[in-house]
């Protein structure tokens, strides 16, 4: 079956955080993202969980983006004024999708 | 001083303190004990509806007091002032830069809606009766605080802009908008609508607040363990010392507006309490630099728990002492 080459992007964000970065990414021109809770984990932060959380402070988001190669940059720039002072991950791998058009 | 001791044990030994010292020592231990996200939330809307709905009843029944405008006053002025003495009292007991000491600064001049929800629960076992405005000055309190810590930063360095969607998130965020939602509600339905919903927002109060406090227990106690390094000897000073600071000038407030003495305790938790729900989330987008694991653990695990036990009873106390009133 033929394959495209693609790019998935990771964006792990705080919760309060993630409108910010969606409407920067949506101003970017890219549209298509997912947005799956993250359950804790351990950072320079120290550990956290969301168990029992009722405060959005301490929840984390990831965004997850597939897009063309040649789109990336603009994402990462949008991406990037929004997490530059937050704590956050960012990472991209390469991947391959089956409708090209869709991305 | 023997009726603080009494009434501090009598408090200490009611469920809503037991339950919540029982997440504290499960989270402490280790223990896998959890409350899932999803069903912590949900117990914090009933509360925040039960609340803010008994309260808007309590108006309709009593009428509106002239008092209830300058509470309101009363307490934005305090939350505005809080910060500016907790920033003056970090700066002399902590070795903090600015940013950090106007972060926590900010929690402490806004309130803890859970603090007062629990005064509210040992006022009425106590027999003592309260306003039910005071629900709204808690709203009210919420974000005033958030300005003075920004403005108190901003004078040290570069200013500090504050986005227009940040102020539409504070104003309007779940819990402030619920209670001040559920508040008219009770307001405008009073008796009759208290009586609808009474075997839903009255009976199941205390045993809600108890399974809801033994999260904040869990969640307190996890903060504990994790980051309770970070909190030196004088932020620990800080959150003991900071609570009765703001005590009693929340009894100089209520002494000056004639209140009772339940509206009085009141004036004196949310004076006392420390935000982690509104404020937090609002440092985070505000003040990113400043580190979470202090603000949030000192908040939630040092100075919620001293106003949930030795607090609110010291509180009653002093207000009983000064007012006379029983």
């Amino acid at each position: 079956m033929q394959t495209h080459q693609a790019k998935r992007v990771e964006i792990m964000i705080e919760a309060v955080m993630a409108n910010r970065l969606t409407e920067a990414m949506t101003e970017a021109g890219v549209t298509g993202y997912t947005i799956l809770p993250i359950r804790g984990g351990s950072g320079r932060s120290g550990h956290w969980t969301r168990e029992g959380q009722i405060s959005r402070a301490s929840t984390m988001l990831q965004v997850i983006c597939i897009i063309r190669p040649d789109r990336l940059d603009a994402l990462l720039e949008a991406a990037f004024s929004v997490v530059e002072r937050h704590i956050g991950v960012v990472c991209i791998t390469d991947c391959e999708v089956l409708r090209a058009e869709r991305f | 001083m023997e009726q603080i001791f009494a009434l501090a044990a009598d408090n200490l030994l009611s469920p809503i303190i037991l339950c919540f010292l029982l997440g504290v020592g499960a989270a402490m231990a280790r223990s896998d004990l959890s409350v899932p996200e999803a069903a912590a939330k949900a117990l914090s809307l009933y509360l925040l509806f039960a609340i803010g709905f008994k309260g808007g009843a309590s108006v309709a029944a009593h009428g509106v007091e002239g008092t209830l405008v300058l509470a309101l006053l009363a307490g934005i002025g305090l939350s505005f002032g809080l910060p500016i003495i907790a920033f003056t009292l970090l700066n002399l007991l902590a070795a903090l830069d600015r940013t950090n000491a106007g972060a926590i600064a900010a929690h402490y001049g806004s309130i803890s809606i859970v603090t007062f929800v629990a005064g509210t629960s040992v006022l009425d076992t106590a027999g003592l009766v309260y306003d039910g405005y005071m629900v709204a000055v808690a709203a009210a309190m919420e974000a005033p605080a958030i300005l003075s810590a920004l403005w108190l930063i901003s004078r040290g360095g570069a200013p500090r802009d504050v986005e227009s969607g940040l102020w539409r998130e504070i104003l309007l965020n779940g819990s402030i908008v619920l209670l001040i939602g559920s508040f008219l509600i009770g307001w405008a339905t009073g008796k009759d609508g208290l009586a609808q919903l009474d075997s839903f927002i009255v009976a199941p109060f205390q045993g809600v607040l108890c399974l809801f406090l033994l999260d904040m227990g869990l969640v307190a106690g996890r903060g504990l363990r994790n980051g309770g390094a970070v909190l030196q000897p004088g932020i620990l000073i800080f959150g003991v010392l900071m609570p009765l600071i703001g005590g009693m000038l929340g009894l100089g407030a209520g002494l000056l507006l004639g209140l009772e003495t339940g509206s009085i305790v009141l004036f004196m938790v949310l004076s006392a309490s420390a935000s982690y729900i509104a404020v937090p989330a609002a440092m985070r987008v505000a003040l990113p630099e400043a580190d979470p694991s202090i603000y949030l653990t000192l908040s939630l695990g040092v100075t919620f728990p001293f106003n949930l036990t030795i607090g609110i009873p010291l509180y009653i106390a002093i207000a009983r002492l000064v007012t006379g009133g029983g």
